[in-house]
C-alpha cells in the first residue's frame, strides 16, 4: 500500500516533468506545424548546464539560471538557424532536419563533456525526505518537482486563457493563416512560442539532473515518451498534454514497479522479470496505440 | 418508376448549425436534376453525404435499390455513383491520360497486379484516350496534369468521371471558376451527355442550370424549399424571395 | 501545338539509364578494384552499404511511392536479422524452438525471415494504417519501440547484449565465408529486389499506390479500396527490409536490439531523402552516400557527427531533389 502510494507520487512527478516537455512540443507543433526532434536536446542541454554549474559552484540557484539560459539560448539559436526554414516544409523534411540537429547536439555534448555521466545533488534545502503521511517519507526534491510542475501548469493555463499572448496561441493552434492575416507579427509569435518551449525543456532538465544520470542520449529517451504524450493528448493541445503526461507518467511508473511482480504469479521468476521489464517498457506505446484506435485525434484535441 | 437516387429525411448538424435539415430528394433514371441554393445553403454538406465522405446524423440514402447510407465512398463508386470534384483532386504528377486511365483501371478487373507496365496497357490507354476525345482534351493527353489550365481541369474531371461508366453522375459545380467561353463549351458538352447518363448537378451558374436541367431543387438553410421544372422554379415566389432576391438572375 | 512538357521526357531518362548502368558496372567490378588498389577490406565495407541499400529501397516503396512516412521501418530490418540469428543459435545450442532445431541454410532461413516479418507487419500495418499523417508517423514509431523493448527483454536471445552467429549461413550448401562471394550474393539480392520494386511501381498496383500519395480522396472516389493497397505495400516493404536484415546478420554475424531502434529508422529515412524520395534508385545512392560519408569522416575525427548533423540539416533545407535528382530528375 505504501509502495503503491510512493509509486503513484513517482508517477505523477515523472508526469509533470513530461508535461513540461510536452507542452513546448505540442505548442510548437500546433502553432507552427513543426515536428521538432531536437526538443530532447534542449532538455539535455539544460540538464548538462545545471549539473556542470552545480558541480563548479555548488549553488543550485546558479545551476537553475544556467539551465534556463543555456536552453533558452540554444532554443533561440536553432529557431533562428533551422526551425524557421521548416515552417512550410512537409513533416518528413522537418523530421530529418531536426534529426540532424539531434545528432549534432549529442555529439556536441559528448565533445564538451565526455561520455561519462554527470551527477548532481539536489540542493541541501530540498534534500532529505518529508513525511507526507506519518511513517511514509518521500524525497523532498521530488515533491518540489511535483509542486513546480503543477505551478507551471497553472501558470501556462493562466497564460493561455487570460493573456493576449495566450489568445494568439489559441488562435494560432487552430487557424495559423488567420492569425497572420490579422496583422500579428507571426515571426515574433513563433519565436516566442519556441523560446517558451525551450525554457520549459530547460526547466525539465534542471529538475531531472539530480534524479537521472546526465548523459548523452538522455534526450532521446524522454523525447519518445514526450511524443507519446503529445499524440495521446492531441496535437497542439496543452490541456491534452497535461492529461496525457500524467497518464503516461503513471502508466509507465506503475507498470515498471508492479508488472514483474504481477507476472511472477503466473510465470517463473526469471521469465517474469524479463517479460515484465519488456512489457513495462512497452506499456506506454500500447497505451498510445489503444488511444489512437479509439480516439484517432487524441484525448483532448484542439 | 422508382427513383435512381433518393434520400429520405437526411439530416446533418454541426453543433447548433443544421447544415442538412430533413432533406428528401429523388433523382430519376433519365433526368438531369439540378440543386441550386444561395451560399451557405448546405450544398457541399449534402454532396459529401451523398458521396460517402460525411456520415449523416439521420435519414437514409438509396441508390439503384441499395441502401448506401453507411457505405464508404469507394463502394458507392463501385455501385455506379460517379462524381466530379469542385476543387480539383486530379493527380497532379500524372498526365491527363494517366488520370483517365486510373478510372478505366478501376473498372477493369483487379489492380492487385504487380507486373506488367500499366502505362503501356492498351486495354487501359485506348478507352482512356476515347474519353479524353469525348471531352475535347485529346491534344493534351500527355501533358502533366499540373500544367493544364483551370478550364482543362474541369474537362478532365468530367472525363475521369465518365470513364467510371457511372449509372448516375454527381457533378459538384462543374463550371466553377470558368470564364464565359469555357462555360459555354462545358454546357454544350454536358448537354451532349444528357441522353447518355443521368446527372445530379450542383451549380451556381443559372444559364447552365436552366438550359440543362429537367428538374431543379432549391436548397436554402439545409432545407429543400421547392422542386420542379426550371420555369416553375424561376416563377416560384418563395424561391425568388429566398434566392433570386426578387429580380431573377 | 502545345509546348507543355510531356510526362516522360527523354533526355533525363537517358541520363538516368546511363547512370544506372555505370553504377551497376562499378558495383560488379568493386571486388576486383578493391584487390587491385590493395584495400580488400573495402569489399566488406561495400557489402554493408549494399545491404543498407536494400533496406532503403524497401522504405522508398512506401515512403516515396506510397507517401506513407513510417518511422518504424528499422523494426523489420531487425526482425529479419533476429530470425536468422535465432535459427543459427538453436543449431549451435542444440535447443529447439517450438520443436524446431533451427537451421543455418540460407535457402531456409532467409525466406523464413521474410515470411515471419511479413506476418508481424500485417497486423501492425493493419492497425497503423487506420491513422494518417503525423499520427501514422508516431504509431509506427511506437510499434517499432515495442518490438525493440521485446528484444531487449528476451535475455535468452542475448537481450541488450545482442546475439552472435558463429558462422554465416550456407547457401545451397556453399559457404559464404569468402568476402567476395558474400558480396556478390548481396549485390544479386539488391539487383533482384530493386528490379522487383521497379516492376511493381510500373504495374497497376504501383499506379494505385502512387495515386494514393497524390490524392487519396480521388482514388477513393474512383472506387479503389485505398486501405488495402496501402497495407499490401506496407507488408511488401517490410519484407524487403527483412531480407536486408537477414543479410546483415550474416555480414556482421551479430544482431542486437539496436537494429530496431528508432535512430536506425531515422537513418533509413535519411538515406531515402538524401538519394531522392520516390526514385527507387536514389535511395541506393543515398545509402552509399550516407554510409560513405560516415566512414570517411570517422576516419578523420572521432566527432564526425558534429559535421554530419549540420550537413544533414543543410541538405534538407536547401536541396529538394536528392542526389538522384542531380542525375535526371524524378523517374
Amino acid at each position: 500500500m505504501l509502495l503503491l502510494l510512493e509509486q503513484l507520487l513517482n508517477g505523477l512527478q515523472y508526469g509533470v516533468m513530461l508535461f513540461l516537455l510536452a507542452a513546448g512540443l505540442t505548442l510548437v507543433f500546433g502553432i507552427m506545424g513543426v515536428i521538432n526532434l531536437a526538443h530532447g536536446s534542449l532538455f539535455m542541454v539544460g540538464a548538462y548546464a545545471a549539473a556542470a554549474t552545480a558541480g563548479r559552484t555548488g549553488s543550485f540557484a546558479l545551476a537553475a539560471i544556467a539551465a534556463l539560459v543555456a536552453s533558452g539560448v540554444a532554443g533561440l539559436a536553432i529557431e533562428f538557424l533551422v526551425i524557421r526554414r521548416l515552417y512550410d516544409r512537409d513533416h518528413l523534411d522537418q523530421v530529418l532536419a531536426t534529426f540532424g540537429l539531434l545528432l549534432f547536439f549529442n555529439e556536441l555534448m559528448a565533445t564538451l563533456a565526455g561520455r561519462t555521466p554527470l551527477f548532481m545533488q539536489p540542493p541541501a534545502w530540498l534534500g532529505g525526505a518529508v513525511e507526507i503521511i506519518p511513517g511514509v517519507p518521500y524525497p523532498t526534491f521530488r515533491l518540489a518537482i511535483l509542486a513546480t510542475g503543477l505551478a507551471v501548469a497553472g501558470g501556462l493555463a493562466f497564460l493561455i486563457a487570460r493573456t493576449r499572448l495566450g489568445m494568439l496561441i489559441r488562435a494560432g493552434a487552430t487557424h495559423r493563416a488567420i492569425v497572420g492575416a490579422l496583422g500579428v507579427d507571426i515571426r515574433l509569435l513563433f519565436t516566442l512560442v519556441f523560446a517558451l518551449g525551450a525554457l520549459l525543456a530547460g526547466l525539465a532538465g534542471l529538475m531531472a539532473a539530480p534524479i537521472l544520470a546526465v548523459q548523452v542520449g538522455m534526450g532521446e529517451q524522454i523525447l519518445i515518451a514526450t511524443f507519446v504524450v503529445v499524440v495521446i493528448g492531441g496535437l497542439g493541445s496543452v490541456r491534452g498534454a497535461f492529461v496525457g503526461a500524467l497518464l503516461v507518467g503513471l502508466v509507465d511508473t506503475l507498470a515498471r514497479a508492479f508488472l514483474p511482480g504481477l507476472l511472477k504469479q503466473v510465470f517463473a521468476a526469471t521469465t517474469a522479470d524479463a517479460l515484465g521489464a519488456g512489457l513495462a517498457s512497452a506499456a506506454i506505446y500500447l497505451l498510445m496505440a489503444l488511444v489512437l484506435v479509439f480516439r484517432p485525434r487524441g484525448l483532448l484535441p484542439v | 418508376m422508382s427513383a435512381l437516387l433518393e434520400t429520405a429525411g437526411l439530416a446533418k448538424a454541426f453543433g447548433a448549425l443544421k447544415a442538412t435539415d430533413d432533406v428528401s430528394l429523388a433523382v430519376d433514371a433519365a433526368e438531369v436534376h439540378a440543386i441550386i441554393g444561395p451560399n451557405g445553403a448546405g450544398k457541399t454538406t449534402l454532396i459529401a453525404q451523398l458521396t460517402g465522405e460525411l456520415a449523416p446524423d439521420r435519414g437514409t440514402i438509396r441508390f439503384d435499390g441499395h441502401d448506401i447510407t453507411r457505405l464508404p465512398a469507394w463502394r458507392r463508386t463501385r455501385l455506379g455513383l460517379g462524381r466530379s470534384f469542385q476543387i480539383t483532386t486530379l493527380l497532379p504528377q500524372m498526365s491527363a491520360l494517366d488520370n483517365v486511365a486510373m478510372a478505366v483501371q478501376a473498372r477493369s478487373g483487379s489492380s492487385f497486379r504487380f507486373f506488367g507496365d500499366a502505362r503501356r496497357d492498351g486495354s487501359l490507354r485506348g478507352p482512356a484516350a476515347a474519353f479524353l476525345e469525348r471531352v475535347g482534351l485529346a491534344a493534351v493527353a500527355h501533358a502533366r496534369c499540373s500544367d493544364l489550365s483551370h478550364g482543362e481541369h474541369r474537362q478532365l474531371e468530367l472525363a475521369v468521371a465518365l470513364a467510371l461508366r457511372p449509372r448516375l453522375l454527381l457533378l459538384d459545380e462543374p463550371l466553377a471558376g470558368m470564364g464565359q467561353e469555357d462555360s459555354a463549351q462545358m454546357i454544350a458538352l454536358l448537354r451532349s451527355l444528357k441522353r447518355e447518363v443521368p446527372m445530379l448537378l450542383v451549380e451556381h451558374d443559372m444559364d447552365a442550370v436552366f438550359s440543362l436541367a429537367d428538374r431543379v431543387s432549391v436548397l436554402v438553410y439545409g432545407r429543400i424549399i421547392a422542386t420542379g421544372a426550371p420555369q416553375a422554379i424561376r416563377d416560384d415566389p418563395a424561391v425568388r424571395e429566398a434566392y433570386l432576391g426578387g429580380q431573377g438572375d | 501545338m502545345d509546348a507543355r512538357t510531356p510526362v516522360a521526357a527523354t533526355e533525363p531518362a537517358r541520363r538516368r539509364h546511363v547512370a544506372l548502368l555505370v553504377l551497376f558496372l562499378l558495383l560488379v567490378a568493386l571486388p576486383a578494384i578493391a584487390q587491385g588498389i590493395g584495400q580488400p577490406f573495402l569489399i566488406a565495407t561495400f557489402t554493408r552499404f549494399v545491404i543498407y541499400a536494400i533496406a532503403a529501397v524497401s522504405l522508398d516503396l512506401i515512403l516515396g511511392i506510397g507517401g506513407l512516412t513510417s518511422f518504424g521501418h528499422a523494426a523489420w530490418f531487425g526482425l529479419g536479422g533476429y530470425v536468422v540469428a535465432i535459427a543459427a543459435f538453436h543449431v549451435q545450442d542444440g535447443s529447439t524452438l517450438l520443436g524446431w532445431g533451427g537451421s543455418t541454410e540460407a535457402l531456409v532461413v532467409w525466406p523464413l525471415a521474410v515470411v515471419v516479418t511479413a506476418l508481424v507487419a500485417l497486423p501492425i500495418g493493419a492497425l497503423s494504417l487506420r491513422t494518417s499523417g503525423i499520427h501514422f508517423i508516431m504509431i509506427t514509431l511506437a510499434f517499432a519501440q515495442m518490438l525493440f523493448y521485446l528484444f531487449v527483454s528476451v535475455k535468452f536471445y542475448g537481450g541488450d547484449d545482442g546475439l552472435s552467429m558463429q558462422r554465416r549461413n550456407t547457401l545451397a550448401g556453399f559457404d559464404l565465408r569468402g568476402a567476395t562471394a558474400f558480396y556478390y550474393v548481396c549485390l544479386a539480392c539488391l539487383v533482384a529486389w530493386t528490379a522487383l520494386c521497379a516492376a511493381i511501381v510500373r504495374s497497376r498496383f504501383g499506379m494505385v499506390l502512387s495515386g494514393c500519395r497524390q490524392s487519396e480522396r480521388r482514388l477513393s472516389a474512383l472506387g479503389y479500396p485505398v486501405y488495402r493497397y496501402k497495407l499490401v505495400a506496407f507488408v511488401l516493404a517490410a519484407a524487403g527490409a527483412a531480407l536486408a536484415g537477414a543479410l546483415w546478420a550474416n555480414a556482421a554475424r551479430f544482431v542486437s536490439p539496436d537494429m530496431l531502434a528508432w535512430v536506425k529508422s531515422g537513418e533509413l529515412m535519411v538515406m531515402v531523402i538524401l538519394g531522392g524520395t520516390g526514385t527507387l534508385y536514389g535511395p541506393i545512392v543515398g545509402a552509399f552516400a550516407l554510409l560513405g560519408v560516415e566512414q570517411l569522416l570517422s576516419g578523420w575525427t572521432e566527432h564526425w557527427m558534429l559535421i554530419l548533423g549540420p550537413l544533414l540539416v543543410l541538405f534538407v533545407v536547401f536541396a529538394r531533389r536528392g542526389l538522384w535528382g542531380l542525375v535526371g530528375g524524378r523517374s
